[in-house]
């Protein structure tokens, strides 16, 4: 069965049409995993027993017109907390946790009768760039196994990239969602902060964590993201904004005619591969055709994104992981003879080197005597960085430019260079500090490898990005081309 | 040399709310360990606070109470710091824009008026507990994330007894508002102290000590006074005072040594990012003020001034908000305010501390003791009579179908005592002949016979005029 080429829209109708049953989709969903994923090693968790009941009732019950995602399979990125399956957040310090409660995303996905199938390879807590930093195993990209898929949701990319799973969700803290999709051809949306809730988010960064799906096409992710967004009572940083059907836009008639588009000289700058240029270059002259019009633009203070980033979002998370002290659930140390022991040994046994390294850096930019020469230093440049979008986006509809410098890297390649790995993130921190929805979609190859393009847009303005992605889509084929895995594809 | 004294108090008051400050779960005390907690109060993976907006204008009542500014625009802060009571390692509370600053107080030390000034309150959570067992250590969760409100008052506090005032002035401000039952005994209120000395002239504040293990106002002065005359003491021995931490012992009344302290902790604040800011309007605030009860100084003026009341009397009745509402209605079922005072103060309060309850949980009402008094004041029972009929009160009876009931009503009619007084004359003459011949002594007697004569209901006033309209006829 080759289900995994169709569109959520296709399944959806076959599902209703019963061409096939939510079983029978979810039974060749756990085949396709069992004979791709020993390649890719996107699943830390699979719950084959649960999905299948699930998928059972739904037959039973049938699947109606207006249950777009029913019976649809899913995968979760791992540190989203899910009741009664495991969640680690790929750290050894909570190996053996499970949770007693799910995470809005999943209550709102189960209520649209989707079908979690397992959850996905992350760095460890979300901190890092290639999942090498996960504490279990390294995904491997879909279309080049010796190539890293991106991260942090590296196992949601490649999952869905090499046709496991027709979704997942991910989570984007400076670019987790986008740069995986870009290295994987896959399209991933980083939302407005505050679009979705993050109650069951097992917060890294809480002021910019954000998350968002990662599909095969604009349109799936448009249907994706109405259906994790809006308020919640829990989130008290969620926006009650109205949220708009997205997907609902995207018809023959989407055009981005008469847009205004700034591309940004900084994300062209030196230190940007060749490649990457020209798909961008090339983007910029698609969207001319299509009518818009493509501006340079320039945001002058984006050279301090990542050292601002870098900061805040390790001072947020050397505080947001002290909770993990070995007393009330995850690792404890054997051998303890006090509490200092307790803390000391199932923190450092517990915790991989990049956590340790960003939970040092952050309680050190929050210490006294330090605080106001780096964490408010850097709460500054993020003002600044927030104002030099909302100038740009003040006369221009989005910002269009590149999602990661290069494309995926070798696996093992930078993994000891903590600085060059920082700096893969130059392109997609900013838009997090600003708070502002990205969309990371398929724009070119170089050498065999995906090269994503990434689109940014007005606080709660996804809707423009899709439209704007999904007219690029209409134009373009780099989103039909799927990797070489042998298996279903 | 001469010395004076600073003092610092930190004053942790409990509120008395439904659910705790950032999550559902229930304030509730005396239940199982754990049983008044949720994912949230666990610091669960995930998780994220909300805040309780009722916590927020209990921040804005404790302000105006105190007279403090309001700080419109504020937020929660972090504090960073391990213990296993407190799950997330983290302690939600505000350190860079309080909620409320700049208030005071005024004391009053034997007609002294003074104002204490207040730096800052702010609104933060509770930690939980730990238990220690000989191998084993428990924590309960069920105080954690209950709201405090924390007041900081300004270095003018120079002497244990104005600390004394100070707080006793805060807990019945507090107390009026409703917002806390502030019980040392209960945990409500919780007490840390800070004291220096220095040389008269001195510029500089001496090194500060602080004090644990104050369970009570008396045993803040008490510790205070203490660590006043040892501070001194070193000083004037040529020693330096080290900053340190002493705990109060309550039997020998001293403060003995229990850590020093080097430098300070760093507890890494940095603001809530969970929280969004708060935003506090006008007319929130004016709402809550024009709510806000009669406060405890206002009520002991009026008292003094339009109702005759002593100072000390005000005072008393003023102690919590329960006993001077029950004297305003007292008083405005027309109760005579002295009486209703003396009432509330003596035998009410007997009553209270006989049965260790408070006021309100009794069978007690205005109108009942306001009936007893207004039965004595118009001549019905006498002071004697009104203890049995105060008893039937405090069990909830209506004292005037108590005092019909068993024919306790006062025998003041003169037509009815004549006779009974003639009676007594031609039976004891005596009696006339030493009253006549001065002794006055003979009236007391006299007085005797007709009490026993009557059971005890004959009116002393009105027979004692009719007694002596008769012998000296």
């Amino acid at each position: 069965m080759d289900y995994f080429k169709q569109d959520l829209a296709s399944l959806h109708a076959d599902l209703v049409a019963k061409k096939m049953s939510a079983k029978e989709l979810t039974q060749a969903t756990f085949e396709n995993i069992k004979a791709t994923d020993p390649k890719i090693d996107a699943f830390l968790h699979l719950n084959e027993d649960q999905a299948l009941a699930q998928a059972d009732a739904l037959d039973q019950a049938g699947i109606t017109d207006d249950q777009p995602l029913a019976g649809i399979p899913l995968a979760l990125k791992d540190n989203l907390v899910t009741k009664d399956e495991p969640t680690t957040a790929a750290s050894k310090i909570l190996e053996n946790f499970t949770p007693v409660y799910d995470a809005t995303v999943v209550s709102k996905l189960a209520a649209a009768k989707m079908v979690p199938v397992g959850k996905t390879n992350l760095d460890e807590f979300a901190m890092g760039g290639s999942t090498e930093n996960s504490a279990f195993k390294t995904t491997k990209n879909a279309w080049d196994q010796t190539k890293v898929p991106g991260g942090s949701s590296g196992g949601s990319a490649a999952a869905v990239a090499a046709g496991m799973v027709p979704v997942a969700l991910g989570t984007d803290t400076g670019g987790s969602i986008r740069q995986p999709a870009s290295f994987n051809g896959i399209v991933g949306m980083k939302p407005t902060y505050g679009r979705v809730s993050r109650w069951g988010l097992i917060a890294f960064g809480s002021s910019f964590d954000a998350i968002g799906p990662m599909t095969r096409s604009v349109k799936d992710n448009a249907m994706m993201l109405s259906a994790i967004a809006g308020h919640d009572d829990h989130d008290l940083t969620s926006s009650d904004k109205a949220v708009p059907n997205f997907a609902a836009d995207l018809t023959a008639a989407t055009s981005v005619k008469g847009m205004r588009i700034g591309l940004p000289k900084e994300f062209l700058a030196d230190g940007i591969n060749d490649d990457v240029k020209q798909a961008i270059l090339a983007a910029a002259d698609t969207y001319r055709k299509l009518g818009a019009t493509v501006d340079e633009v320039s945001l002058p203070h984006n050279k301090y994104g990542v050292a601002a980033y870098y900061i805040i979002a390790s001072s947020e998370a050397s505080s947001n992981l002290q909770r993990f002290d070995g007393i009330r659930y995850g690792y404890r140390a054997k051998d303890v003879k006090n509490l200092e022991d307790v803390y000391v040994k199932s923190r450092s046994e517990g915790f991989g080197a990049e956590v340790k390294r960003r939970i040092m850096l952050g309680t050190f930019s929050l210490s006294a005597g330090f605080y106001d020469a780096y964490f408010l230093k850097a709460a500054k440049v993020r003002t600044v960085i927030l104002n030099d979008f909302k100038a740009i986006l003040k006369d221009h509809d989005f910002i269009m430019g590149p999602v990661a410098p290069t494309p995926a890297f070798n696996i093992g390649a930078e993994i000891a260079d903590p600085l060059t790995m920082y700096m893969n993130d130059i392109l997609t921190i900013p838009v997090n500090l600003a708070g502002l929805p990205g969309l990371s979609l398929p724009a070119g190859f170089s050498n065999g490898l995906p090269v994503g393009m990434q689109l940014i847009g007005r606080p709660f303005d996804e809707s423009t990005l899709y439209k704007a992605g999904y007219a690029f889509e209409q134009n373009t084929e780099f989103h039909t081309k799927v990797p070489a895995l042998g298996g279903q594809n | 040399m001469n010395f004076e004294t600073t003092i610092g108090l930190e004053v942790h008051v409990e509120l008395k709310t439904n659910s705790k400050i950032f999550s559902p779960s229930p304030v509730e005390f005396g239940d199982d360990p754990n049983a008044n907690t949720n994912v949230i109060d666990w610091g669960y993976p995930g998780v994220l606070p909300t805040t309780n907006k009722g916590v927020v204008a209990d921040g804005i009542i404790a302000a105006l109470a105190l007279h403090a500014t309001v700080e419109q625009h504020t937020h929660f802060d972090r504090k960073n710091y391990f213990y296993p009571d407190n799950p997330k390692a983290y302690q939600i509370t505000q350190a860079d824009k309080p909620i409320g600053h700049d208030g005071w107080v005024e004391i009053d030390i034997d007609g002294v008026k003074k104002k204490i000034g207040i730096a800052e309150m702010h609104i933060e959570e509770d930690a939980g507990k730990n238990t220690h067992e000989r191998d084993h250590s428990y924590v309960d969760l069920n105080r954690q994330g209950t709201p405090l409100i924390e007041i900081v008052s300004k270095p003018d506090i120079a002497s244990p007894a104005e600390a004394y005032a100070y707080l006793e002035a805060l807990r019945q401000r507090i107390q009026f508002t409703g917002i806390s039952d502030v019980k040392m005994e209960e945990g409500s209120m919780r007490v840390d102290v800070n004291i220096s000395v220095r040389p008269v002239g001195q510029d500089k504040f001496g090194t500060k000590t602080e004090l644990k293990n104050l369970n009570s106002f008396n045993y803040v002065k008490r510790g205070l006074e203490y660590e006043e005359k040892r501070q001194q003491q070193v000083l004037m021995s040529g020693g330096s005072v080290r900053q340190e931490t002493r705990r109060f012992d309550e039997k020998t009344g001293e403060t003995i040594l229990m850590r020093v302290k080097e430098g300070s902790d760093d507890y890494r604040y940095f603001p809530e990012p969970d929280l969004p800011a708060l935003s506090i309007s006008d007319d929130w605030i004016k709402q809550l003020d024009a709510a806000m009860p009669e406060m405890p100084t206002d009520r002991r003026h009026r008292y003094v001034t339009e109702l005759g009341l002593t100072d000390y009397d005000a005072m008393v009745i003023t102690q919590t908000k329960e006993m001077s509402d029950f004297f305003d209605a007292m008083v405005d079922l027309k109760a005579d305010p002295k009486m209703a005072a003396n009432y509330l103060q003596g035998d009410v309060n007997a009553y209270l501390n006989d049965n260790q309850v408070d006021l309100a949980k009794t069978k007690l009402t205005p109108a009942n003791l306001a009936g007893m008094i207004n039965l004595i004041s118009d001549g019905t029972i006498s002071t004697k009579m009104a203890k049995k009929v105060f008893k039937a009160v405090t069990n909830g009876e209506e004292p005037k179908a108590f005092v019909e009931k068993h024919g306790l009503v006062q025998l003041s009619d003169p037509a009815k005592l004549q006779p009974i007084i003639d009676d007594i004359l031609d039976q004891n003459p005596q009696s006339i002949e030493d009253f006549n011949n001065g002794k006055k002594r003979a009236v007391g007697y006299l007085v005797g016979q007709i009490m026993k004569q009557t059971h005890g209901q004959a009116n002393p006033q009105v027979v004692n005029k009719l007694l002596m309209a008769a012998l000296n006829h």
